[in-house]
């Protein structure tokens, strides 16, 4: 796998990520907004050749992207890991019919949380999604995300997988009040 | 409102003038139903994920915008999705179809009451999110002239509710390897298997 070109210190992620979704032919992404995914979710809304979806709930974003890949397209689903809670059900969809799935999950609850509601379901999102049949990569740092997400592509897209990349609350920082 | 249609009769009138269109089938007798009529490669049947029927029409007509999806389902399918809706609506797919076809019971499950019989309306709901035509057909004549209607083009999603008998017909069961139908309908499309 190639390095990324820029520094680790300097890299800014969401646009790496970005890059590296369409590089890999992703023209679809569904989302529940979350503060850490504001500027990926921005770069994916202003481009016109990627279809947006918002949901209302998360789930909403499983089916939808078993859909595009029985038409042919790759999508990307993107969520809070409060969100994850929602999907359990759904998940079945793509896990029983082999259809690829990518979920970038911003984690909340885990790292600096100040809100103790959000810590519960930060706890149990890991195990949730291992328990439903999906795979489960985690992102520490910058690089990490690039990375993983990178191999996390070939492991849904062209090994029939359904991977979840976990972005962890350290990486995206200390939400303000 | 009294519910008279037989189900697979109005299933079978909207399949017979399925020219090509993908048709997305939600779990239980709307599966069967589809079946019961005829399996075809360009059938994907739900057997579980209550709720990701029209949502899985969403994708697939967004990923297919030459072609027509008609989403065949239940309204105990449909009420667990009502926030799909408004995804769909403002997704304004212009090439997707929602046919519910309401018993007003989960009959799959012991025919418990479900909402649509204690007064909520699906069609005023989609109507209500902004779809582009919407309506609640309650005779097999009506039938014939929504497939009609619908071989016209759309300018946004439709969704019309059939007012169905309550009866539990027996059951033609549609392949429940999810892989297979996968593959098979993925070929339909000349897409490749992994």
């Amino acid at each position: 796998m190639k390095e990324p070109e820029v520094s680790v210190q300097n890299l800014n992620w969401p646009t790496a990520l970005y890059e590296t979704l369409k590089a890999a032919n992703v023209q679809h992404m569904a989302y529940v907004p979350d503060a850490g995914h504001t500027e990926l979710i921005n770069l994916l809304n202003n481009d016109a050749q990627v279809i947006t979806n918002v949901l209302t709930t998360e789930e909403e974003g499983i089916a939808i992207a078993t859909g595009t890949w029985l038409g042919g397209l790759r999508s990307v689903v993107l969520m809070q890991s409060s969100g994850v809670g929602n999907c359990i059900n759904m998940l079945s969809l793509p896990v029983q019919s082999r259809t690829p799935l990518l979920m970038l999950v911003t984690m909340r609850g885990e790292w600096n949380e100040f809100n103790p509601w959000q810590v519960p379901m930060g706890k149990a999102t890991q195990a949730s999604l291992e328990a439903i049949g999906v795979t489960v990569l985690r992102a520490e740092t910058p690089q990490d995300i690039v990375e993983i997400t990178e191999q996390a592509i070939t492991m849904a897209f062209e090994a029939d997988g359904q991977i979840a990349v976990l972005l962890s609350q350290r990486l995206l920082g200390k939400k303000t009040w | 409102m009294s519910s008279v249609m037989d189900r697979r009769l109005a299933v079978a009138k909207l399949l017979d003038s399925r020219n090509d269109a993908l048709v997305i089938t939600g779990l239980g007798s709307p599966s069967y139903d589809v079946h019961a009529h005829s399996d075809a490669d360009n059938n994907y049947y739900l057997w579980g994920a209550m709720g990701g029927a029209a949502l899985t029409g969403l994708g697939l007509a967004q990923a297919q915008p030459g072609k027509r999806v008609m989403v065949i389902t239940g309204d105990g399918e449909m009420l667990m999705a009502f926030g799909a809706l408004a995804t769909i609506a403002v997704a304004r797919p212009t090439n997707l179809d929602i046919i519910v076809l309401d018993n007003q019971h989960f009959g799959e499950t012991g025919m418990q009451n479900s909402h649509t019989g204690m007064g909520i309306d699906i069609a005023k709901v989609a109507n209500a999110t902004g779809f582009d035509a919407t309506d609640t057909l309650t005779t097999l004549d009506e039938v014939d002239e929504l497939c009609g209607k619908l071989a016209l083009p759309a300018s946004g999603p439709r969704l019309f509710v059939l007012k169905i008998e309550a009866k539990n017909l027996p059951r033609s069961l549609p392949p429940r390897d999810a892989t297979y139908i996968k593959t098979r309908f993925r070929g339909f499309l000349g897409l490749q298997p992994c």
